[in-house]
C-alpha cells in the first residue's frame, strides 16, 4: 500500500499553526512513519524546486495556513493546488483572512507610510520604501509584491476542506489529520475539526436570558466567572462562532473573539453577531437601538476580528 | 558578476532569501539577507480598542506569542496608568518564565544542540534532533518533549491557551490560579529545574570537557563586536519580565541605561529598499551601515548580549553558571557567536529556577489579580526581554482608549543588522576565487542559528536543520552550481 502523500505550507501567518501541528508531539513522529511528508518548508529540507518537480495531482493532501498577502503567497497556493488532489485551508488566516486581514481596514500605501516613514523611531528622511525590483550596485534584487487587499485561500484557489481556529486546538488537529490518513471524509467544502453548533453550546457558563442595558469593555469590569459574559454586558462572539475549541478563552474569564469563524449557513459572522446582540439588548425604542450600535466602539475589529477577508465587507476602504 | 542565491531560506516565516554577489575575481562583493514579508500591524491596529491589543498583537508571532502578549499587557498598564496587584505581576512573570523554559529547551535540543552534541563535523544526516536522541537515548528525547509540553501546560493554566494566551488585561490578569493548579505548577517547576540542570551537565560533558569545542568557542572567527543590549533588575541582574534597559559598548563599558519608556531617545530604525524588515540602531551613534565596532550603532540583543550587559543572575544555580562562563572564557564581554548557545542554557536554568520560586510564592494564589483602571487612557510603553531580544510595544490612544498610534520594536529585528553581517562574513569565509565550498551550508546556517531568529520559529521542530539551497548563476543566468543540504 502506498503511503498518503502530505504537504504543509504557510502563507501570511504567525507560525502558530505550525506550532499547533508540532503540538502533536510524539504523535507527529508516528504520523511521519505512517505518511509521506513531501513538502514542509518550515520543517523539512524540500524547496520550491522540489515542489515544482512533483507531477500535478501527485500529492494526496496539502494543508495551507496563512492568508494571501503577497505575490509569493499566491504563487505557492496555486502551485500546491495544481500538485494536490485535496487542498485544505488550515487555521483562521487561510479560512477567513485572520488577524492579517485587519489590513483590509487600511491600504498598502498607508501601511508602507506607517511602517517605513511615520513610526516614531523610523529615521528615513529620503522616504525610501521597499521595492519589488531593485537594481543594486552588484545586481538585481527582488522581493514579492505586497498586496493592497488580504485574501482568504479560497479567494485565489479552489479549496476542498476548512480547518478553522487561531490556531486549531491540538485534539482537533490530531483528529483531522487521522481523517485524511484514513480517507474517511465528508463532502467537499466541509469544515473539519470544529463543531457545527455555536461556542455557547460548549460554554460552561450559566445563562439566564437576562437582558442588558449597555455594553461594557473588558477592562472596565471584573466579570463573574460563572455567568455568561454577554449577559454581563461584555461582547462575546460565542453566539456567532463555531465551537470546537473547548471554550478555552471563556475558561480564562475572557470573551470569545470569534477565531473559529462563522456558523454553518451563516453568511456573515458580524451580521449574525449583531442580531444576537440585538436580541439580548433591552431595547424599548429606536434610540435604544442606536445607543447599542454606538456602544460597540469598533464594530469591524470586533465582529470581523478574524473574518474580515471572508465577510461580505471584504475590506472597509477602497 | 556571478550571483549566488539562497532561496528560500526556510523558517523565516516560511520565506527568506540570501543573495550573494561575487566580483570579477570570484570573491564576495556583497551579500544581502532579504526579508520578503510585511503584515502591517502598526497601521491596522489603529482604530482598535487598546485593551484588545494583547489579543491582536500576539498574532505577530505564533512561536513567541507570550512575549507580545505580555509586552502588550504591560503597555496597557502604562496607557491606563494602572498598577497591577502583586499576584498579577507574579502570575505574568510565572507564565513568562514557563515560556522561556519551553522556548530555550526547544532551541537547544532541536536547533542548536545537534552541532555540539553530534559535533560540527559529524555527518549531516546525524546532525539533528534524531541524531541527538540516538546518541543520548530515547529517554532523553521523550524528556525533551515532556518538559516542553509541561511548560505549555503552565502557560495554558494561567493564560487559557497553549498558543496565543488570552489572560492579559490592563491592571492585571483575567483570572487567579487555584491551590490545586499551583500544586501542579510547583511539581512541574521542580522537574523543569532538574531538567535544566541535566541540560547544563550535558553541555558540560559534551562541550566544555572537550578542548576542541572550547577552542571553537574561544577562537570563533564569526565574532561580531558590537554594542549589547538587555533588561536588568535594580541589582543589574538579568530579568526577562521587567527592569531597565542597559546598553554596553563593544568593550563592555556602560553606554546607556534607561527605562523602556525612554526607548525613542536611544533607538532609531533604518530602512533599505531591498527588504521589508527595518534595521534598528543606537540613535546617538548613528547608522553607519552593516559594520560592527564602537563607531557603528549596530547592536545585539541575544542571550549572550543580556549576560554581557548584566553583572549576574538572580537565582543560585544560574548565578554560579554565570560566574563560570566568564571565568572559562577569560574575558567580558564575550562576542563569540557560539557562546550564545551557552548563554541560552544559563538563561534556561534561571527561567526554571524563577518559575519554581514564583510557584512557591505565598501570594501567587491570591484572588486579587486585577486593578480596574480609573484614569483616562493616553499613551504607554511596555517592554519585556523576548528570547531573541528586547521587545517594545508603544501605544497612543484617544481619551476613549481607541488606538491612534502604534510603534513596535520586535525582538529579532534588533539583531537584523548583526545577522546580516554574520551572513556576509560567513559567505566571505567560504567563497574564494569563485570556488564555493560545500561548507557554505553549515557556515551560513551556524551564522543564523546562534541568533535563534524568530523566523526560525517553527524550526523548533524535527529535524532541526536549516534546509538550504544555493544556486550559483553565471552572468547570463545559467545555473553553474547547485548545492543542496542532503
Amino acid at each position: 500500500m502506498t503511503k498518503t502523500k502530505i504537504a504543509f505550507n504557510w502563507a501570511s501567518s504567525c507560525g502558530g499553526c505550525e506550532i499547533a501541528i508540532f503540538e502533536l508531539g510524539t504523535k507527529l513522529i508516528d504520523l511521519a512513519n505512517k505518511v509521506d511528508i513531501v513538502f514542509w518548508p518550515a520543517i523539512l529540507d524540500y524547496k520550491y524546486s522540489d515542489l515544482e518537480a512533483i507531477p500535478d495531482g501527485a500529492i494526496d493532501v496539502a494543508f495551507v495556513n496563512g492568508a494571501i498577502q503577497n505575490s509569493e503567497n499566491e504563487h505557492l497556493a496555486k502551485l500546491l493546488r495544481a500538485k494536490s488532489k485535496l487542498l485544505v485551508a488550515f487555521g483562521s488566516c487561510a479560512c477567513l483572512g485572520g488577524i492579517p486581514a485587519l489590513a483590509n481596514t487600511t491600504s498598502r500605501d498607508q501601511i508602507f507610510a506607517s511602517s517605513y516613514i511615520e513610526t516614531s523611531t523610523t529615521d528615513n528622511p529620503e522616504k525610501t520604501l521597499p521595492q519589488t525590483k531593485l537594481q543594486a550596485r552588484e545586481g538585481e534584487l527582488t522581493i514579492p509584491e505586497f498586496y493592497n487587499t488580504v485574501k482568504t485561500l479560497d479567494q485565489v484557489v479552489d479549496v476542498d476542506y476548512y480547518v478553522p481556529g487561531c490556531p486549531p486546538v491540538g485534539e482537533q488537529v490530531s483528529k483531522v489529520i487521522s481523517q485524511f490518513v484514513e480517507g474517511v471524509l465528508p463532502p467537499k467544502g466541509a469544515v473539519l475539526g470544529a463543531s457545527d453548533k455555536s461556542l455557547c453550546h460548549e460554554c460552561k457558563r450559566v445563562r439566564t436570558d437576562r437582558k442588558i442595558a449597555k455594553i461594557i469593555r473588558t477592562y472596565q469590569t471584573l466579570p463573574d466567572p460563572q455567568k455568561c459574559l454577554l449577559e454581563q454586558g461584555i461582547i462575546c462572539m460565542g453566539p456567532a462562532t463555531r465551537g470546537g475549541c473547548g471554550s478555552i478563552c471563556l475558561d480564562a474569564n475572557m470573551p470569545c473573539r470569534g477565531c473559529y469563524g462563522p456558523l454553518p449557513k451563516a453568511i456573515d459572522q458580524g451580521g449574525k453577531m449583531l442580531s444576537a446582540l440585538s436580541s439580548i439588548f433591552d431595547a424599548q425604542s429606536e434610540e435604544d437601538i442606536q445607543r447599542l450600535a454606538d456602544s460597540v466602539v469598533d464594530p469591524v475589529g470586533t465582529f470581523y476580528r478574524f473574518g474580515l477577508a471572508r465577510s461580505l465587507l471584504r475590506r472597509t476602504k477602497p | 558578476m556571478k550571483t549566488v542565491t539562497i532561496n528560500p531560506v526556510t523558517r523565516l516565516e516560511g520565506h527568506g532569501k540570501i543573495s550573494i554577489f561575487l566580483n570579477d575575481e570570484g570573491n564576495v562583493e556583497n551579500a544581502y539577507f532579504q526579508v520578503p514579508e510585511l503584515r502591517g500591524f502598526e497601521k491596522f491596529c489603529e482604530g482598535r480598542p487598546v485593551e484588545e491589543m494583547p489579543d491582536i498583537t500576539s498574532r505577530i508571532c505564533g512561536v513567541c506569542p507570550e512575549a507580545h502578549h505580555i509586552a502588550s499587557t504591560k503597555a496597557l498598564d502604562a496607557v491606563f496608568h494602572v498598577e497591577p496587584p502583586p499576584a498579577a505581576k507574579k502570575l505574568r512573570e510565572l507564565l513568562y518564565s514557563a515560556f522561556f523554559v519551553a522556548d530555550h529547551i526547544t532551541h537547544f535540543y532541536v536547533l542548536a544542540g545537534p552541532d555540539f552534541v553530534m559535533g560540527p563535523t559529524a555527518p549531516k544526516a546525524e546532525r539533528n534532533i534524531l541524531g541527538v536522541i540516538a546518541k543520548v537515548g530515547l529517554e532523553v528525547g521523550s524528556s525533551v518533549i515532556k518538559h516542553r509540553s509541561d511548560a505549555l501546560d503552565i502557560i495554558a493554566a494561567i493564560g487559557g491557551k497553549r498558543i496565543h494566551p488570552s489572560c492579559g488585561v490592563p491592571g492585571g490578569v483575567s483570572k487567579p490560579i487555584t491551590e490545586d493548579e499551583r500544586n501542579k505548577i510547583e511539581a512541574i517547576s521542580k522537574s523543569e529545574v532538574e531538567f535544566a540542570k541535566f541540560t547544563m551537565k550535558l553541555f558540560d560533558d559534551i562541550v566544555l570537557k572537550n578542548k576542541d569545542y572550547v577552542n571553537l568557542i574561544t577562537s570563533d572567527t564569526h565574532a561580531t563586536e558590537t554594542y549589547c543590549m538587555g533588561t536588568l533588575d535594580e541589582q543589574n541582574r538579568v530579568n526577562f519580565y521587567d527592569g531597565k534597559i542597559r546598553v554596553v559598548d563593544p568593550e563592555g563599558k556602560e553606554f546607556a541605561k534607561y527605562p523602556p519608556a525612554d526607548y525613542q531617545q536611544y533607538i532609531s530604525e533604518h530602512v533599505e529598499p531591498w527588504t521589508y524588515l527595518k534595521f534598528p540602531y543606537l540613535k546617538k551613534i548613528g547608522w553607519k551601515g552593516l559594520i560592527g565596532g564602537k563607531d557603528s550603532g549596530v547592536y545585539k540583543a541575544t542571550p549572550l548580549a543580556r549576560l554581557n550587559v548584566a553583572e549576574g543572575m538572580a537565582t543560585p544555580i544560574a548565578k554560579a553558571e554565570y560566574k563560570r562562563i566568564y571565568e572559562t572564557l577569560g574575558h567580558k564581554p564575550v562576542h563569540s557567536t557560539l557562546a550564545t548557545h551557552w548563554a541560552r542554557l544559563i538563561e534556561l536554568v534561571y527561567a526554571a529556577e524563577r518559575m519554581l520560586e514564583l510557584s512557591q510564592d505565598s501570594e501567587i494564589t491570591s484572588p486579587n489579580v486585577r486593578t480596574i483602571p480609573t484614569a483616562i487612557p493616553d499613551e504607554g510603553v511596555g517592554a519585556v526581554e523576548a528570547p531573541r531580544g528586547t521587545l517594545i510595544h508603544h501605544y497612543k490612544t484617544d481619551a476613549k482608549g481607541m488606538v491612534k498610534g502604534v510603534n513596535l520594536i520586535v525582538a529579532t529585528t534588533n539583531n537584523h543588522a548583526a545577522i546580516s553581517m554574520s551572513i556576509k562574513q560567513a559567505a566571505e569565509g567560504v567563497i574564494k576565487k569563485g570556488e564555493v565550498s560545500d561548507g557554505i551550508l553549515n557556515v551560513v546556517e551556524m551564522a543564523f542559528r546562534a541568533y535563534d531568529p524568530c523566523y526560525a520559529c517553527a524550526t523548533h521542530t524535527l529535524p532541526g536543520q536549516m534546509p538550504l539551497h544555493i544556486k550559483i548563476f553565471s552572468k547570463n543566468g545559467a545555473v553553474i552550481r547547485d548545492i543542496r543540504r542532503p
